[in-house]
């Protein structure tokens, strides 16, 4: 897990960036969230040795990035943490898939790579869709989005609970963790004695929080039913988009596009 | 760091997101059942206590290298089977939508493996009968131990069977077992004596607090939805990964009639309402014989004088030198054009 103060960042980073306003930000939300869904589902239905077929698809994630104003840079970098888990499983393929499927004159590239590769293809294009998904949509209208979709409403409450109180448990978090690497030496005051009173300090706590939030709630009305504010509607922009980028992606999935194009240039190139 | 959607197949996605959808509605309906109240703002900010205990490590004694809480245990020990799963899903979620850590096919996955095996296996059939009503800081540490081991060996396992029914990594399943199973062993015995440690830090602080949580009651959590999600996921893996390993002999009334009369099946009679109903069912028959037709054509013709290829007779994976070159010019042209209408959008977009 990143260090407790980077990640504050970047909820508060990935907050701004879905308060911008271009036209995927006014996209309604389960719009984007089915969109995304078909994607990620064409993208996993390949088998493992497809390589040049899913690079079509990078299309999708192109158009919501540059549409949706979104930093490049900034994205890649947390495409490139996340990367671990499927490079480190992925990378045993070549080891255990020797058997040479294609060859480039003398040199010959065995199974193993090839599905390798179409790991990180697909790690790629699933990943940074996923986080343009969030960027451009916001916990808020997600989690209403997920509702109306069939959801149940308890997790998707507990959803925007967790993301609204997370701002403040991680300052919390932060400032019992700089106290304490101000206060030791270094390993002294960072196994794991301090660490269970410095935790079970910060659970306390937090149960009495919850205490008082729960008197506020009642305060203001709770009575037990949780509700959630209904605002957006589905326009024939929103169809347009669904409709047209899952025609797309069936095309993509269908046929192998990359490899049609390049038999009619090298065809012409002949 | 949890499962990518780059190693899932959508099957095996699709099957666990099912499963996880009906434990989620089963809790909730659990929790309105209940209705305590109080649990919702304690959900939420329980949830965000066990992000932010996430962020901050210890460092172990033996081995110099640190670690982190998982949550799974604790949340179960605070909240009750029901609550706890929610709060789990909840975290995987947040995880996996701001973080990357985590796909949002394999979600379903994720909370599974974590959520599942924590808080309805190991916490009521592991903790609970270990450290009892009125638990001691010694029940406690041994609860803690033995529920977080089993929960993370659980999960771990949950991890190798989606990966290898997946079909995506080569890893063969022995192999991926051994190399999880140990690393998860460590993991669990560094997850117990935290949460060990946190809950005896509870304990002695403030005990009113794991008494009220203890009085919840909890029964053994078998809805009748979880059996009939368990039954679709048995249902899938037999008739998808399974039937790989049909046999292809003949099946005992083939064998036998093949024994008395040299032919596997009876042949139908050319005429009559035998033979309208035999080209009827021909057809009607989107699977013959349990496979795809013969004689479909699949996707573009080689360059072999463009004969179709049959989806039986194509040898799999069907890859030649010949496609090699234009599939890599094609792919090159493709980055290329998609890289162009990147630019393009950019540029329209910030003109308008």
């Amino acid at each position: 897990m990143a260090g407790i103060e980077s990640s504050f960042f970047d909820l508060t980073r990935f907050d701004a960036l879905s308060r911008l306003d271009t036209p995927i930000h006014r996209l309604e939300p389960r719009i984007k969230v089915l969109t995304t869904m078909v994607f990620i589902v064409a993208v996993v239905s390949f088998d493992k040795y497809r390589v040049s077929a899913l690079l079509p698809f990078v299309l999708y994630p192109v158009v919501l990035i540059t549409l949706g104003d979104l930093p490049l840079r900034y994205l890649a970098g947390k495409v490139f943490l996340a990367l671990p888990f499927a490079f480190f499983i992925g990378v045993f393929n070549p080891f255990f898939d020797r058997e040479v499927l294609v060859r480039f004159g003398p040199v010959g590239v065995s199974g193993g790579w090839i599905s390798f590769a179409s790991i990180l293809i697909r790690f790629g294009l699933t990943v940074t869709t996923a986080l343009a998904l969030v960027a451009t949509t916001g916990m808020y209208d997600l989690c209403r989005a997920l509702d109306r979709l069939g959801v149940p409403r308890a997790l998707t409450v507990q959803l925007l609970f967790l993301y609204r109180y997370l701002f403040v448990l991680v300052d919390e978090g932060s400032r019992m963790q700089r106290a304490r690497s101000l206060r030791s030496f270094g390993n002294r005051g960072t196994g794991l004695r301090v660490y269970s009173h410095m935790i079970g300090q910060l659970l306390l706590r937090t149960l009495d929080r919850a205490q008082r939030i729960h008197a506020a709630m009642l305060c203001r009305g709770f009575d037990g039913e949780l509700r959630l504010t209904r605002s957006s509607s589905i326009g024939k922009r929103d169809i347009l988009f669904f409709c047209g980028w899952t025609a797309a992606f069936l095309l993509m999935r269908i046929y192998d596009l990359p490899a049609w194009a390049g038999k009619i240039a090298t065809g012409m190139v002949r | 760091m949890h499962m990518a959607d780059a190693l899932i197949s959508p099957a095996v996605g699709g099957t666990m997101w099912a499963v996880t959808a009906a434990l989620a509605a089963y809790s909730g309906k659990k929790l309105r059942q209940v209705q305590d109240d109080r649990k919702v703002p304690l959900m939420g900010v329980l949830g965000a206590f066990i992000f932010a205990a996430q962020m901050i490590n210890f460092t172990i004694p033996a081995t110099g290298s640190s670690g982190h809480l998982g949550g799974g245990m604790i949340l179960s020990i605070l909240l009750g089977p029901h609550a706890a799963f929610l709060t789990m899903a909840s975290i995987l979620t947040v995880q996996a939508l701001f973080f990357a850590d985590g796909g949002l096919l394999a979600l379903g996955c994720n909370i599974f493996n974590l959520g599942f095996f924590p808080c309805f296996v190991a916490y009521p059939f592991i903790y609970r009968k270990i450290s009892g009503d009125n638990p001691t800081p010694g029940r406690i540490l041994a609860g803690s131990m033995a529920a977080s081991i089993l929960a993370l060996q659980m999960g771990a396992f949950g991890v190798v069977l989606e990966t290898t029914f997946s079909g995506i990594s080569e890893l063969p399943f022995g192999t991926f077992v051994l190399l999880m199973q140990p690393i998860h062993l460590a993991i669990g015995i560094v997850e117990g004596l935290v949460t060990a440690a946190v809950v005896t830090f509870v304990w002695r602080a403030r005990p009113e607090v794991l008494e009220a949580a203890a009085t919840g009651k909890v029964r053994t959590p078998f809805p009748l939805k979880g059996v009939l999600a368990g039954l679709l996921v048995v249902t899938v893996v037999t008739g998808g990964a399974l039937s790989w390993f049909a046999s292809a002999h003949p099946d005992g009334l083939e064998w036998s009639m093949f024994r008395t009369s040299g032919k596997e099946e009876l042949d139908a009679p050319e005429q009559g309402p035998h033979a309208w109903l035999g080209r009827f069912q021909e057809k009607t028959a989107i699977l013959p014989d349990y496979g795809f037709p013969a004689g479909e054509e699949t996707e573009e013709p080689t360059e072999a004088g463009g004969t179709p290829e049959t989806a039986e007779a194509e040898p799999w994976p069907s890859i030649s030198a010949g496609t090699t070159v234009s599939g890599l010019v094609g792919a090159f042209l493709t980055l290329a054009l998609a890289g162009l209408i990147g630019l393009g959008l950019r540029r329209y977009h910030s003109k308008s």
